[in-house]
């Protein structure tokens, strides 16, 4: 009850934060909204027993995927004036209509099992288990370190002077 | 274990209240009469924060910043990984601390380049 109760509540302040987020004309303003949805985000993970995944989702998304939002944000010209509207609008209408309707068709046609095991909480030391023991997943993690070592080097090529 | 989580929301719930308490209370006392209202031009200046602006305050930052983002970014996605191999050191052993050694090693070979790069300076 109180459960379900908990996921409307995340349900309806997502949706909303993700209208303001195309409705707000000031872009930072729609950035401070786009955050409201990724906490949001993170209590549906709470509410689905997947309590590392939020710790992630506000580690990352409300930490760091923000901070570079907002970043970008700082860097543009006109923040108050916000996307003026071009003629692409009714390209991307047209885009934006087939997605949902195919999101709504898949999501809709699939078979969900559900399981009928309690989930498992807490989630971390499994996760700990798997990613780290000696039959883990050792060499994906490694990979996951190479990916990020690639983001590094893409930002320093990115900020990296042009010669003259 | 999920009851931890409704203390969480309980925490939201009271810092919203909170935050509008605060808003609320100067306005209902203000509607209410109790505090006078005169205001002249030193009481609306705004002096809490330091100076007056001159020119506009949104102005276009140094693209350098997202460099610091971007390399925040990864070593906050690093964190993901050390998390949850914090929380079960004991068990994992020395095999778990030699992987986590790679992993930071491999994180760490990208600062050292940025340094040698001189990225790490402002200009």
């Amino acid at each position: 009850m109180g459960l379900e109760f908990a996921f409307w509540i995340m349900a309806v302040v997502m949706v909303g934060a993700a209208f303001a987020v195309l409705y707000l004309r000031n872009v930072f303003h729609a950035a401070l909204a786009l955050v409201l949805c990724f906490i949001a985000v993170a209590g549906i993970y709470v509410t689905l027993s997947a309590d590392f995944l939020a710790a992630v989702q506000i580690l990352v998304y409300v930490g760091a995927i923000s901070v570079l939002i907002i970043l970008g944000v700082m860097m543009t010209r006109e923040v108050q004036k916000g996307n003026p509207v071009n003629k692409m609008r009714l390209p991307a209408a047209i885009v934006a209509v087939v997605l949902l309707g195919i999101l709504v068709y898949v999501v809709t046609s699939t078979p969900w099992g559900i399981s009928t095991q309690d989930p498992l909480t807490p989630t971390t030391m499994p996760l700990a288990t798997k990613l780290f023991s000696e039959n883990g997943f050792i060499l994906p993690v490694e990979i996951g370190a190479v990916l990020l070592l690639a983001a590094i080097l893409g930002a320093i090529v990115i900020i990296r002077e042009k010669k003259k | 274990m999920l009851a931890d989580y409704g203390l969480i929301g309980l925490f939201f719930v009271v810092a919203i209240l909170f935050s509008l308490v605060m808003v609320i209370i100067p306005i209902a006392l203000r509607y209410l009469k109790i505090i006078p209202s005169n205001p002249n031009p030193i009481k609306e200046s705004i002096f809490e924060c330091g100076m007056e602006t001159t020119g506009k305050t949104w102005v276009q930052f140094n693209f350098h910043y997202y460099f610091y983002a971007l390399v925040f970014l990864a070593l906050d996605v690093l964190v993901v990984f050390l998390y949850p191999w914090a929380v079960q050191l004991k068990q994992l052993g020395p095999f778990g601390l030699y992987v986590v050694l790679i992993l930071v090693f491999i994180v760490f070979v990208g600062y050292i380049y940025a340094w040698k790069k001189k990225a790490l300076e402002w200009k």
